[in-house]
């Protein structure tokens, strides 16, 4: 089994949340980021996803951006950032990574070439932000045949007819995308996103996963009853942001975010809990 | 083997010029995409919509511009007969507000009070500033902070019009890194916003609601020339960033197989310094920016490269999807013109017509420049005059020495 999917299957029967967070690879600096890997795992992530740096990260805020360009100003390109997952693979063969970013790098890289790399890295699922379903016929056969499993953001402005093909296409999770706007904005409505997320759980049984907005313990707490899952980025990021010079410090403080997250969803019987009620 | 025919029956129903365009975005925006192309394709072929938009292009733009031969240019080249297409006279000095006041109807009919735009020489900016003025649309415009720098005439231009120019910090400060920002703000204010995009790259159906509204430009330049020539021109020359005007201009003769067109690119110091922004006729990879696929100026990481030309609405690493196209099936030319002639091109015709082209057009003079001589003089070119030079005034005394 995929290890997404028996992520999944075990916080399920754990009757747990996952939480999911995001970190640009490279940032800082390259030679940090593996660290960072193995101490968000410590702290209590379930699945990682890893930011590849884009040039135009057009669907993100300024903390995501800044981000982007630190790792840049190193040259950071995806042959690095497999690199750097193979490295995290050989301490820890059991959580999933999830790479996600834009579409050119791949393209430049050679799809083929990128899948099948990123394949034996021990890649496990990629999210590409500009790439919906529809846009999806080259890249989603060769993500099959390497086995990497293909995520996509539903939003809360997504029709019905688009949720069914996206439901259809995604595999591994579903990320939600839980307000209108780029990573790092403003303030989320649980209620709205508890109807949507039911409605999605209409059309599929992957798990339902939900981002933007969530900063705090108490954020993942409230969105933890909704969903299946957590994902926490801007947040993370501007940690690394505020300790660039001193990454033992960052390091630190991801930790202590991260801890505080899942300690919280942890004390809050979460959406699985619900469900094996039903 | 596509035939020049099938061109025009492009985009498909995906938004795809053969292996480019389509609509790469992030999920966040496809809702309004979709939206915004139900409004558009049940508008395009409605009797009112289209008689509102004549309406507004006679009365407010002023047109049709006229087909102007340069005689005394002409005649000092030794060759063809070169014709402006006289963009230049329309209001705001550019081709952009034909597309300007098309997306700004869609805004009405859509009921957005807010419009939003990416400008890169500032041109667009003006022309989205002048239409929400009309309407009464509050609006902004994104900028690069270079550019805001490079044209500071046209960004008091739209403060005096009313609207708001925000500066980009971002990436290299420039058109897109504008366009970039105008994204985020549109994925974040979809409700109230229209996003005027102003050239033919971006997301399905941009590229081809876009093309749709410059080629006005085009059938008029055919119909003119049948009046004042007596037959259709041998060569078309147009210059191309994103390439709107140019598709403008292309577009109605494309299946005139007996008509030559060449897309003039910036070629900055030269594409042999890499220093240029002519993703077509340095082969550059294929790629994917705002939305589409098309020709990408990136690096091996594919990261998009900076670009760099004399003029600022040139200034960007991609081009429409369908001047790519265009390009493979081999029916336009793709050329590039260096800074040093587009200047001198600027001089050329400003003291022999008495005409002042914006550095922009100047790049398809450039070129008129070398191809005429070649020709004869019972052959006829027509250069798209896609806009006027005086926002450029303050970037050519800089060159020649002279501060304000």
């Amino acid at each position: 089994m995929n290890r997404i999917d028996q992520r999944f299957a075990d916080l399920k029967e754990q009757k747990r949340t996952a939480l999911i967070p995001f970190i640009t690879a490279g940032d800082p600096a390259p030679e940090h980021t593996v660290g960072f890997m193995h101490a968000l795992v410590e702290a209590g992530a379930d699945v990682i996803e890893l930011g590849m740096p884009f040039s135009d990260p057009m669907a993100d805020g300024p903390v995501i951006q800044k981000a982007c360009e630190r790792a840049l100003k190193h040259n950071v390109r995806l042959s690095h950032i497999l690199a750097m997952v193979e490295e995290f693979r050989r301490q820890d063969n059991e959580t999933p990574v999830v790479l996600m970013g834009y579409l050119n790098p791949l393209e430049r890289m050679g799809l083929q070439a990128f899948a099948e790399q990123a394949s034996a890295s021990g890649v496990d699922g990629v999210l590409v932000v500009d790439m919906p379903p529809e846009e999806a016929d080259e890249i989603a056969p060769l993500f099959k045949e390497y086995h990497l499993q293909s995520i996509f953001l539903v939003a809360p402005t997504t029709s019905k007819e688009r949720a069914a093909i996206i439901c259809d296409h995604g595999e591994g999770y579903l990320y939600y995308v839980s307000l209108k706007g780029v990573t790092g904005a403003a303030t989320l409505d649980v209620t709205s996103i508890d109807q949507q997320l039911e409605s999605l759980r209409q059309m599929t049984s992957i798990p339902l996963c939900v981002g933007f907005g969530i900063r705090d313990g108490e954020t993942a707490a409230a969105v933890g009853k909704v969903a299946d899952g957590v994902v926490v980025g801007s947040a993370l990021v501007s940690r690394i942001a505020d300790n660039c010079e001193r990454p033992e410090r960052a390091r630190e403080e991801l930790k202590r975010i991260l801890s505080d997250m899942r300690q919280a969803l942890d004390a809050c019987p979460g959406r699985c809990f619900r469900q094996d009620d039903l | 083997m596509t035939t020049f025919s099938d061109l025009t029956r492009l985009p498909d129903a995906r938004g795809h010029f053969g292996p480019y365009g389509g609509r790469f975005v992030s999920e966040t925006l496809s809702f309004a995409l979709e939206d915004l192309e139900k409004t558009y394709m049940s508008l395009r072929d409605d009797p009112d919509f289209q008689a509102e938009f004549d309406h507004d292009l006679a009365h407010y733009v002023g047109r049709p511009s006229p087909l102007y031969h340069a005689e005394r240019w002409s005649r000092q080249l030794g060759g063809a007969q070169i014709w402006l297409k006289r963009e230049d006279l329309n209001h705001t000095g550019a081709h952009k507000v034909n597309n300007t006041i098309g997306q700004a109807l869609l805004a009405k009919k859509g009921g957005k009070p807010r419009v939003i735009a990416e400008t890169g020489a500032g041109q667009h900016g003006v022309a989205t500033a002048t239409v929400a003025a009309r309407l009464g649309l509050k609006c902004d415009i994104y900028m690069g902070a270079e550019d805001v720098q490079r044209q500071k005439l046209n960004v008091y231009r739209m403060h005096l019009l009313g609207a708001n120019v925000i500066p980009v910090e971002s990436g290299s400060r420039t058109l897109k890194d504008a366009m970039n920002e105008a994204l985020r703000d549109w994925v974040t204010n979809v409700d109230d916003t229209f996003y005027i995009i102003g050239t033919v790259a971006g997301p399905h159906p941009y590229p081809m609601l876009v093309r749709d509204f410059n080629a006005v430009v085009g059938r008029e330049a055919r119909k003119q020339s049948l009046e004042q020539i007596g037959r259709l021109p041998d060569t078309l020359i147009a210059c191309v960033g994103g390439g709107s005007n140019a598709l403008g201009l292309f577009y109605p003769f494309v299946e005139d197989e007996g008509v030559h067109m060449i897309g003039v690119e910036a070629g900055g110091d030269g594409i042999e310094t890499g220093r240029h922004a002519a993703p077509l006729s340095a082969n550059a990879p294929r790629g994917v920016l705002h939305g589409n696929r098309t020709y990408l100026m990136s690096d091996e990481g594919g990261q998009v490269l900076e670009t760099h030309s004399i003029s600022a609405g040139l200034d960007y690493p991609g081009v429409g999807p369908e001047h790519a196209l265009w390009k493979d099936v081999g029916r336009v030319e793709y050329v590039a013109a260096n800074d040093e002639a587009v200047l001198e091109a600027f001089r050329e015709l400003t003291h022999v017509e008495g005409i002042m082209p914006a550095l922009e057009s100047a790049h398809a003079l450039a070129h008129a420049k070398v191809l005429a001589p070649t020709m004869r003089t019972d052959q006829h070119i027509v250069v798209n005059l896609s806009g006027r030079g005086d926002k450029d005034i303050l970037t050519v005394a800089k060159i020649d020495g002279v501060e304000f």
